[in-house]
């Protein structure tokens, strides 16, 4: 019986020491894999820091009014952000391609799925930077063109514009990294649907006076007696 | 010759035929029919009095048109023996018409008559406008004599004017490029000029006619090449130029083509310019400029409106382009009753220098920044109407000169903001 108990406990630490000789090397491995893999996201972040300090990326950011809403959320610049934002996920692919050396079951396929997300999470960032871009731009565009044309309520046109062209940029966004597609385009058309009619129900009916105004000062002959007194050249 | 490729081969024919001259005169057009027979006659008239044994010929360059403005002038045209002309010429004056594109372009249309001059060897050129109905053969002369006789390369027109006329050019065009280049040029915007073969072939050559801001305003920019390549330029009065009559709507354009032009010609003329203090004047053949003084109305209350709605509106605008100072004064300024309104000369001139330095450092897109200048500008015009309402001739061209001061004053603060500062 004591001899039963020796030989077991003799072949259970053989069995353990074996594991462990056989996973050992592996995290090993991992623990190579995940130091590697920081100082390469090290390195990375700091080159692409650079360049986007050297492209004035945050200036881009700025007009984009992408800063200001990283600012009220109490994050870094944007420059920082994409940096760290790219640390991690270059980290962190690291890490998980050392976790697959140790051969766990199921986690192989975990981690192919996540390497497949990636380009769908960069090209997100990239739809989102670049339409808060679009918004800045148009609105602005909007705002200078209503105030030198003399239209009533110039803000208010800015501020329409770029909340549509940001709902339309979210929604793209949402569909690209596959977040309630279905639920997000109808969220949209509603949204854009009721956005619509509410503006056309306002200046119809609660704006009647103003569309009046509006539409006799640009086609009226109101609009004829103005120029006609301003008649400053300025060349 | 490298500017022969975008010349129609029609068009270089006629050239090749009309073999050398010495004097070219050169008319862009547009839809024009109304007026460009007269201008046609009359540029003719003044070639055949004042330079009677000079070969000499009328290029067109014409954007388009389709009211037969081109046919016109082709049929201007004065042969050997032309029966029934009132002109008897010592030789052939040739017009030849080519249309450049389908819709207007200044740029184009200068690059095309620049082309056609170099390709003819022609010692003086002068472009007229053909929108100008006062235009007489004495101007012909009062251009082209320097540049064919006196070895001017340049010489831009001055004008007897309406005080309210050329709002910004009084205002903001010369201040600004008399600050900058040290020269007292009253039009450096002109539509009528003379220059030499030389100047032109330079210009025609080193513009960069690819670019949208190279081709915008590039009357603004030939005057500055002509500044920056140290050219000979002078100035002729011309007299009278008749009050052309603007909508509000015309402003934005204008300040695209001039403005515009002449912020971004700042960049790579810095060294021109950097190190200039004061202004010297030009040589300048009769007065420098006549003020006429009868009454204009001018709806003052809509300037101020939109001076205000702009100041108020595009506040998130002027936060990128303008010091915090400055914005604080143009919004205490917007406050003001109309009869208190007053945007002063300094403040006016920073303002300006303000809004350079934003373009040079594109803190947003430019053309959005020239805009965003136009609600000011009417402010600041709407000062000048009130300043000079009951002065004399003399007293606007003090109110001018004194505007000119306070921009050369300021140049130093234009300087330290251009790389750094606020």
């Amino acid at each position: 019986m004591r001899e039963m108990i020796i030989s077991e406990l003799t072949q259970a630490m053989q069995e353990l020491s074996r594991g462990f000789a056989h996973i050992l090397p592996r995290i090993i491995v991992l623990v190579i894999v995940a130091l590697a893999g920081w100082v390469v996201a090290y390195l990375l972040k700091v080159l692409l820091r650079s360049l986007l300090r050297l492209i004035k990326f945050d200036k881009l950011s700025e007009s984009a009014g992408a800063s200001q809403l990283l600012s009220k959320a109490a994050l870094p610049s944007a420059t920082e952000l994409l940096s760290r934002f790219v640390f991690w996920v270059a980290w962190l692919g690291f890490i998980l391609l050392g976790i697959s050396v140790l051969g766990v079951f199921g986690l192989q396929e975990q981690i192919a799925k996540f390497f497949l997300f990636l380009p769908r999470l960069f090209a997100a960032f990239l739809t989102m930077f670049f339409g808060l871009l679009a918004a800045g731009f148009f609105s602005r565009a909007a705002l200078l063109a209503a105030v030198n044309a003399n239209l009533p309520s110039p803000r208010l046109l800015s501020v329409s514009i770029r909340t549509i062209i940001i709902i339309f940029v979210l929604s793209m966004v949402f569909e690209e990294v596959g977040v309630a597609e279905e639920t997000v385009l109808v969220a949209f058309g509603i949204a854009f649907g009721a956005l619509m009619l509410g503006l056309a129900i306002a200046f119809g009916t609660g704006g009647k006076d103003l569309a009046q105004q509006f539409l006799e000062k640009r086609f009226g002959q109101k609009r004829k007696d103005e120029e006609k007194e301003d008649e400053l050249s300025p060349l | 010759m490298a500017e022969e490729s975008f010349l129609t081969d029609d068009f270089l024919g006629q050239l090749i035929s009309v073999g050398e001259v010495d004097i070219l005169v050169g008319v862009p057009t547009h839809n024009n029919a109304k007026t460009i027979r007269s201008i046609v006659e009359t540029i003719q008239a003044g070639i055949v009095t004042f330079f009677p044994r000079e070969r000499a010929a009328i290029i067109n360059a014409d954007g388009g048109s389709r009211d037969g403005t081109p046919e016109l002038v082709v049929r201007a045209a004065i042969g050997d023996a032309k029966p029934g002309s009132k002109l008897y010429a010592l030789r052939t004056l040739p017009s030849i018409s080519t249309q450049y594109a389908s819709s207007p372009a200044n740029g184009t249309a200068l690059r095309t008559i620049l082309a056609a001059a170099e390709l003819l060897r022609a010692k003086a050129c002068a472009v007229i406008s053909p929108e100008s109905t006062h235009l007489t053969a004495d101007w012909l002369t009062a251009l082209l004599r320097p540049v064919y006789t006196e070895t001017f390369d340049l010489v831009l027109p001055t004008y007897r004017r309406h005080r309210f006329d050329g709002i910004l050019l009084t205002n903001l065009l010369y201040p600004m490029t008399r600050a900058l280049y040290g020269l007292k040029i009253r039009e450096p915007y002109a539509l009528q000029f003379a220059f030499s073969g030389r100047l032109g072939s330079q210009f025609l050559a080193q513009n960069p006619w690819h670019e949208e801001t190279a081709r915008a305003g590039s009357e603004i920019q030939f005057t500055l090449a002509a500044i920056g390549g140290e050219y000979r330029i002078g100035q002729s009065f011309l007299g009278t130029k008749q009050h052309v009559e603007r909508h509000s709507a015309d402003l934005v354009p204008a300040m695209r083509q001039t403005v515009g032009a002449l912020f971004s010609s700042m960049e790579p003329n810095f060294s021109s310019w950097d190190t200039k203090t004061g202004s010297q004047p030009i040589p300048t053949a009769g007065t420098e400029a006549e003020f006429t003084l009868e009454p204009l109305r001018v709806n003052r209350k809509r300037l101020r409106e939109m001076f205000s709605t702009g100041v108020a509106e595009l506040e998130p605008v002027f936060q990128s382009i303008l010091s915090t100072s400055t914005l604080a004064e143009l919004q205490s300024i917007a406050r003001l009753e109309e009869v208190r309104f007053h945007y002063p000369a300094d403040l006016w001139a920073k303002t300006v220098y303000e809004f350079a330095a934003a373009y040079h450092k594109s803190v947003i897109s430019r053309d959005h920044i020239i805009q965003a200048l136009a609600p000011l500008f009417r402010g600041r015009a709407l000062t000048f109407l009130m300043e000079n309402r009951n002065g004399s001739a003399a007293d606007v061209e003090n109110n001018i000169e004194s505007l000119c001061l306070e921009f050369e004053r300021m140049k130093p603060y234009l300087l330290e903001i251009w790389n750094g500062g606020e």
